[in-house]
């Protein structure tokens, strides 16, 4: 119910921007804000996963800066484009496993990407020196500004991100564990799953896919920079928990986190357009995080209360 | 004289400083029901959580049908036919009621070449799998959350017997249950015995142990203070050995040498 109410949202904001500006339900506008979504799209569903197993992973935005000044600089040096594009998705996933790792341990997830998100970004300045390094490579530029059948590349990436991250949610047996641990990990280790190892999994996935989004982000930006992504990971949590994934675990929405970021990118753009200024927005943005959470725990937990309190009635009926 | 199902020797088990078993002895035949009883904390689910693999002993040995065996975990142990329902249900309260039933031991099938849940035939499995049980859940594709906590027991109880189970471990089955539901878990218990399961119930109320069981084991501090037939003791004589933590058929026995 929580979950349709975004969709609601989104459409609601979608009429009443479309009366504030002739430009808001424009096909080029919302390629736009979609080209703009898909690199938060690509994380947010690495990041649906994380959250659905009880955990979080605050180092997204810092392994995007990272990985982005290793793109640029490999690019630089002349590493040809087919080594660059795997050797930073193996980065990206090296990271993630690293994280999973020390989560295993029974390590806080947030403490342990908490210390991913500096020392990551620290590695970002350390690598490119405080620079953002420029890319010229026109086979890497086009993933970020491309187009195919008339949509952008990183749309066409993010849409398949999100098909089979609804494909491994509903019809895998790795997806059915990682809602199983983040529901009740000792039911689930009792049921013989391998605990340690999903997690670990799960944090390598979301790795890997801040790498794919870092490679969007910074062929649309054509650089590779230190500053790239800062509090990236907040636009993909807040999307992520607004789309009705819980907190708590045990519950994934893959649908809800694509229209958690587009409902973030469409609220921003419709504020721009009507010249709202940006340190506004950014109000706002924290306003989205506090009102999603406010959805995920207390509105959830009504609704549910509510669901089980009328299950009995009618138990008591029959 | 035939093999018995299980036999565990000298079992012990300890959690830091805490002995929670000390070399402890079981013997089950196969269809016999079981009634583990004793106070808290005399070692009662320790000892089945060890016997379904979800804990691994300090020392002994288990034997089932004769052979020794490893239990590293709960697989191991369900592989050879034992299964256990937890005191708490070990349900995931998100999962639906397939989901739990199945987890961990999932119908696949191909789907572009790879692995898929095969989630149609799990919910008709599930659904068939109640109406057999003679159980009511509203709907196998609802959250076990949004279940009470009898018809989550349900959910346990089928998940424990749906599999062809030897040996049915149930802790406190009919704890928090009413009335009908306790007969229900009675009829349950009754049932797998005419199908030559085995099952091991701990219980603290014993008018239940003494409609449904065979054999009464009584345990304190972790050790096995006496066993008896149903048919061959009374209620007092099993309330004073759980109390007393002594058989009164027994010379009084040397206390145990080793300091506790
Ligand atoms: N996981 C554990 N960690 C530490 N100590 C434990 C653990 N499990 C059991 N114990 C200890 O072992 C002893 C036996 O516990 P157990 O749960 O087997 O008792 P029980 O007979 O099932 O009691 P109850 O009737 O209250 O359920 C207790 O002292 C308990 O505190
Ligand atoms: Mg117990």
């Amino acid at each position: 119910m929580v979950h349709y109410g975004l969709f609601m949202a989104l459409g609601l904001w979608i009429v009443a921007m479309s009366f504030a500006s002739e430009y808001f339900l424009t096909w080029l506008n919302f390629l736009n804000v979609a080209r703009q979504a898909a690199p938060i799209v690509i994380i947010a569903i690495g990041m649906t996963f994380v959250i659905a197993t009880a955990g979080i992973d605050l180092s997204v935005g810092s392994l995007v800066a990272f990985t982005s000044c290793l793109a640029a600089t490999w690019l630089a040096d002349g590493t040809p484009l087919a080594l660059v594009i795997p050797a930073i998705l193996i980065v990206g996933t090296v990271a993630g496993i690293i994280n999973g790792y020390f989560v295993t341990l029974a390590l806080p997830a947030f403490v342990v990407t908490l210390a991913a998100l500096v020392y990551l970004r620290g590695f970002a300045f350390v690598y490119s020196n405080g620079y953002a390094v420029p890319i010229t490579n026109d086979l890497f530029l086009a993933i970020g500004r491309g187009q195919f059948l008339g949509v952008h590349i990183p749309i066409w990436i993010a849409a398949v991100v999100a098909i089979v991250g609804w494909f491994v949610v509903t019809k895998t047996r790795f997806g059915l564990y990682a809602l199983a641990i983040g529901g009740r990990e000792e039911a689930a280790r009792l049921m013989g799953i391998k605990v340690e190892r999903i997690k670990i999994a799960v944090y390598g996935a979301t790795g890997f896919l801040a790498a794919l989004g870092s490679i969007v982000i910074s062929a649309r930006l054509s650089n590779g920079s230190p500053n790239s992504g800062i509090m990236l990971e907040l636009d993909v949590i807040t999307a992520t928990v607004l789309g009705g994934t819980s907190l708590f675990g045990g519950v994934a929405r893959i649908g809800g986190t694509v229209a958690g970021v587009l409902f973030i990118n469409f609220v921003r753009n419709g504020l721009n357009l009507m010249g709202v200024n940006p340190f506004w927005v950014q109000v706002v943005t924290g306003l989205i995080l506090l009102l999603a959470v406010l959805l995920n725990t207390v509105v959830n937990r009504r609704v549910e209360e509510w669901a089980r309190l009328g299950d009995t009635e009618r138990e008591g009926q029959t | 004289m035939t093999v018995p199902f299980v036999e565990m020797h000298n079992i012990s088990k300890r959690f830091g400083a805490v002995v929670a078993l000390r070399r402890v002895n079981l013997i089950l035949q196969n269809g016999e029901v079981l009634g583990l009883v004793g106070d808290n904390a005399a070692g009662k689910s320790t000892l089945m959580k060890i016997l379904s693999g979800a804990y691994t002993p300090d020392a002994g040995e288990i034997l089932v049908e004769g052979t020794t065996m490893k239990f590293e975990n709960p697989i191991s142990a369900r592989t050879a036919g034992i299964e256990m329902i937890y005191q708490d249900y070990a349900l995931v309260p998100q999962l639906t009621v397939t989901q739990n039933i199945f987890l961990g031991r999932e119908h696949m099938r191909r789907r572009f070449g790879v692995a898929t849940l095969d989630n149609r035939r799990m919910d008709s499995e599930a659904g068939t799998m109640f109406q057999m049980l003679g159980l009511r859940v509203s709907s196998v594709t609802s959250p076990v959350q949004e279940l009470s906590g009898g018809q989550q027991q349900a959910v346990a109880i089928a998940r424990a017997t749906a599999f062809d189970a030897k040996l049915v471990i149930m802790d406190e089955p009919t704890a928090s249950l009413g009335v009908p539901a306790i007969a229900k878990v009675r009829e349950t218990i009754v049932r797998l015995k005419q199908n030559d399961v085995a099952v091991i119930m701990i219980s603290h109320r014993l008018e239940d142990v003494f409609s449904v069981a065979d054999r009464v084991i009584v345990m304190k501090h972790g050790q096995v203070v006496g066993m008896r037939d149903v048919s061959d003791t009374a209620t007092d004589e099993i309330v004073h050995m759980i109390v007393a933590g002594t058989d009164p058929r027994q010379p009084a026995a040397p206390d145990d040498p080793e300091p506790s």
